[in-house]
């Protein structure tokens, strides 16, 4: 047997006329980590699900050798009975189901005729937990009780479950903050060492030359190269260089703003959960954003960024929400999304697809929700002469790439679609604008682009708060930041403090402090 | 490229291609019957109100949810005014007035635990059936109520004034010529006009002789209708209601920001709800104007039977919904218009009149009714999933 596990050779695969992928070569080593690089629309997906049977043999051309034969793959029960397992980038998880449940979930655990033994089925369930260094979970609890990263790593548990021999990786960390990242990163390494060999998609590059012994470039459907850890350059710079072909010198573009007044200040917030009002989510925030400034809201995820984000829009999120919100120096009240556009605040938020757009509808709709009743109703009759105009002028604006205002946002890809949430948001005018996890999920190209609106709107004047995850992203775009943490501002930090280890040590040290605070409150 | 457009326009007038063809299927089987003046003029009277039905739950679908409730609210009103009118005395407008304050209410009722308490509609509503059929038994104390008086049966079974004309042998009715000739216009125009508006914006147009054919069909099938009304007793009142309700809910789903709320909720409620839509204002106004339907479609009804009973309106919620879906709605929300509502509801009502003209049992009806609905969905869904 070769030293490659999977070899793919010369697949070709078309989707109505038009080539995704064009004589793609890939293999992989048995034992390593093979990272899949490329923009999205390049065809990492594309042929991922190729390996893994979602497009079945016959849909495409070329040869697909695992393990040294030739395979011919009719389902994705084919594929899996070899061993090659996918996890999507979307989880496959039910919620309500125990966790035990879920990690035999298709694949369960029989006695005679079907019937499921749920002895075997824990006592199994607790071994793969083991496995991906869940052991201290509880087999029997639902999983929706579960963090994002835990649920991630029982989706690894479900697929060792399934003697799982080629695992591939659908942007595992997409979800992930960079703890629960680290902490599936080193599952995946250890999962090396127990012979199992993994292909990872992913856009977090730091990510990638941690994890990865091999790493192969996608651009436009074809193979640019493969580099290998030994001999060359792991460095995020060289990775970009092959996906974009050419060298992105700055990934962050340069702004030149005149910061002025105050324009927002938010001052003593307090937020509670909304089906829980003794859980206090947002405890006494209080910050500012001025005119042409970006200021970051840097933290780990479930800090409380985007509930705090929520309750300021027009009490999007929690109850009994209390404290004061300044625009211009004026105290406004906020009581309704409707109130929080009309004082000119807009926020962008998080999961374009379950909160940002109706993904059935087409373009100039999707662009013109928000401002709809503001800009373009004439007594409630819409003007939809002045709607097909004003879209226009915003696709080309900010370089949407769909072939007319009359496309379904549904069929676009993701750059394009984050760009029709924000121009659903410039069409209301805003002064204030809110950008949740804006470049999530996105590629390199279409961040800049991204970064690029973001610097206009600070050069026109607009106050624009930033929530990421990415800490990067927030050194590289932000004129300043608070670091949040367990719903409460853990530090503020100006352009020359920024760096990954001071916002680190703001929510560790943080969290300390609460601990510390808890326990005195205890003590008395 | 060019015979891809045509598939595409095909499928757009799928249904009204499958209407027709389904009249003429029923055409041959009863030798003609079916198209008869007095045939046509009660294919009007037996779909009126359904069609009104339709129209609002057009609505309550494009939400993603249905009303369950409408069959019972359609007799609850109906009783309602003819009790006031026969045991009470009142006069037929007071009596109307009442039923359509009574289907409001309904609808009220239903809005206000939809929106302001967020209970599922399907619950609600199924709540409304139980007890809105239990009310109208109990107000009629499970008796028919009629006759009713003429002033009252008009608006369900009387005709427009009509200006007979005789050329020749032929007597026909001038009112309804007139109506031909302006709904021909209106045609056209609005049609020239969308094209115009195509063009300047840029959009793909379809081709000439497709925009002629289609103009030639519906002007030859609303002439042929007109034709057969105006040798027959003239124009149905019950079809100026329909016609005007139509008119008035094509306007507000496509043209209105009212309109435009109700689809951006039923395609991502939540991305509605942070766009700043009160999407609990559009619940509870979907749903009361749903109960205030009732309350025409309840009028309508009594007055074709000259009385009201018990159980009237049986089954009516679920002919509306079957029109709505035959008429390419999508059961999740977000998809589906008033004009496609209208087309499914006719689709209904011909198969129902064209089985009973050949006499086939009211069982077989049913059986071949969920055949259409299930064959029609089927369709639809499995060409979208081609593209």
């Amino acid at each position: 047997m070769s030293e490659f596990i999977l070899e793919m050779q010369h697949i070709t695969k078309e989707f109505s006329g038009v080539k995704a992928l064009d004589d793609v070569n890939f293999k992989v080593k048995k034992g390593e980590i093979h990272a899949l690089c490329g923009e999205n629309g390049a065809g990492k997906s594309t042929l991922m699900n190729i390996l893994s049977a979602v497009y079945p043999f016959g849909e495409y051309a070329g040869e697909i050798h695992y393990k040294g034969e030739l395979c011919k793959f009719h389902n994705i029960k084919d594929s899996e009975h070899k061993g090659i397992v996918i996890i999507h980038q979307e989880l496959a998880l039910s919620p309500y189901l125990s966790i035990a449940e879920n990690v035999f979930l298709g694949n369960e655990v029989t006695g005679v005729k079907g019937v499921i033994n749920w002895t075997q089925t824990q006592k199994r369930a607790q071994e793969m937990l083991e496995k991906v260094g869940l052991g201290g979970e509880n087999v029997g609890v639902p999983v929706n009780t579960l963090g994002v990263g835990k649920q991630q790593l029982i989706e690894i548990a479900k697929a060792m479950a399934k003697e799982v021999d080629l695992l591939i990786l659908d942007e595992p960390t997409a979800a992930l903050n960079d703890e629960e990242s680290r902490q599936l990163l080193d599952i995946m390494k250890q999962l090396k060492h127990q012979g199992i060999t993994c292909i990872m998609i992913s856009h977090k590059l730091n990510e990638v030359s941690y994890v990865a012994d091999s790493i192969t470039v996608i651009r436009d459907g074809k193979t640019i190269e493969t580099l290998n850890k030994e001999r060359d350059d792991f460095s995020e710079d060289r990775i970009i260089k092959g996906m974009v072909g050419r060298e992105l010198t700055n990934r962050y573009p340069k702004r030149d703003c005149e910061i002025s007044d105050t324009i927002l200040e938010v001052e003593n917030w307090n937020v509670y959960h909304p089906e829980d009002a003794g859980r206090q989510i947002i405890k006494d925030v209080n910050f500012h954003v001025k005119a042409g400034e970006v200021v970051g809201f840097a933290g780990l995820m479930g800090a409380g960024r985007t509930e705090l984000a929520m309750s300021i829009f027009g009490g999007s999120y929690g109850q009994k929400i209390s404290g004061n919100i300044k625009i211009n120096g004026k105290e406004i009240d906020v009581k309704s999304v409707k109130s929080a556009i009309k004082n000119k605040i807009a926020y962008v938020s998080e999961d374009r697809k379950t909160y940002g757009l109706v993904l059935i509808d087409d373009v100039k709709r999707n662009m013109t929700m928000a401002a709809l009743s503001e800009y373009f109703s004439n007594k409630g009759v819409v003007d939809q002469n002045k709607e097909i105009l004003e879209s226009e002028k915003y696709t080309k604006l900010i370089n949407i790439k769909a072939n007319s205002v009359a496309q379904t946002v549904g069929s676009l890809s993701g750059g394009n679609q984050q760009k029709v949430v924000l121009a659903k948001w410039m069409m209301t005018q805003p002064d204030i604008l809110i950008l949740d996890e804006p470049t999530r999920g996105i590629d390199v190209g279409a961040k800049y682009e991204i970064y690029c609106v973001i610097n206009e709107l600070a050069q026109s004047g607009k106050a624009i708060v930033i929530i990421s995850s990415e800490m990067p992203e927030i050194i590289g775009i932000c004129d300043r930041a608070y670091v949040i943490s367990e719903g409460s501002i853990a530090g503020e930090l100006a352009k020359g403090e920024l760096t990954q280890e001071k916002i680190m040590k703001c929510i560790v040290s943080h969290n300390g402090k609460e601990k510390d605070e808890w326990k005195a409150k205890r003590r008395t | 490229m060019e015979s891809k457009k045509t598939n595409i326009d095909l499928k757009q007038y799928g249904m009204v291609i499958a209407l027709i063809a389904i009249f003429i299927i029923f055409y041959i089987l009863s030798g003609g019957k079916n198209a008869t003046p007095m045939n046509i003029n009660n294919l009007v009277m037996q779909n009126g109100y359904i069609v009104v039905l339709a129209v609002g739950m057009l609505l309550c679908v494009l939400t993603g949810n249905v009303d369950l409730g409408v069959g019972s609210t359609v007799a609850l009103t109906g009783a309602v005014a003819a009790i006031l009118v026969i045991d009470k005395g009142m006069s037929v407008p007071v009596a109307f007035l009442a039923a359509l304050l009574v289907g409001l209410a309904v609808g009220i009722f239903e809005g206000t635990f939809i929106a302001a308490l967020g209970i599922p509609p399907f619950i609600v509503t199924l709540a409304t059936m139980l007890m809105g059929r239990g009310l109208t038994y109990v107000a009629l104390q499970a008796q028919t109520k009629g006759p009713l008086p003429d002033a009252y049966t008009a608006i369900g079974a009387g005709y427009l004034p009509t200006i007979t004309i005789q050329i020749g042998a032929f007597a026909f009715d001038l009112i309804c010529l007139i109506i031909a000739i302006a709904a021909t216009l209106l045609i056209v125009l609005s049609e020239l006009n969308s094209i115009a508006t195509k063009k300047k914006y840029g959009f793909a147009v379809n081709p000439m002789w497709q925009t002629i054919a289609k103009l030639v069909i519906i002007i030859a099938i609303v002439w042929f209708f007109l034709y057969r009304l105006a040798v027959y007793k003239g124009i149905p009142i019950v079809l100026v209601l329909m016609a005007a309700l139509i008119g008035v809910y094509h306007f507000i789903t496509s043209k209105t920001v009212a309109g435009r709320q109700v689809y951006a909720l039923g395609g991502n409620e939540k991305a509605a709800r942070l766009s700043g839509i009160n999407t609990k204002k559009v619940f509870f106004w979907v749903y009361t104007n749903m109960g205030l339907l009732c309350g025409v479609a309840g009028i309508v009804l009594s007055a074709r039977n000259a009385s009201a009973t018990p159980k009237a309106g049986d089954g009516f919620e679920m002919d509306a919904i079957a029109s709505c879906y035959i008429g390419g709605a999508a059961t999740a929300g977000g998809i589906g218009t008033i004009i496609g509502a209208v087309v499914g509801a006719f689709v209904m009502g011909i198969l129902n009149n064209g089985m009973s003209l050949i006499g086939w049992s009211t069982d077989i009806q049913k059986v071949v009714k969920g055949m259409v609905l299930l064959g029609a969905v089927t369709f639809d869904l499995l060409s979208k999933r081609r593209k």
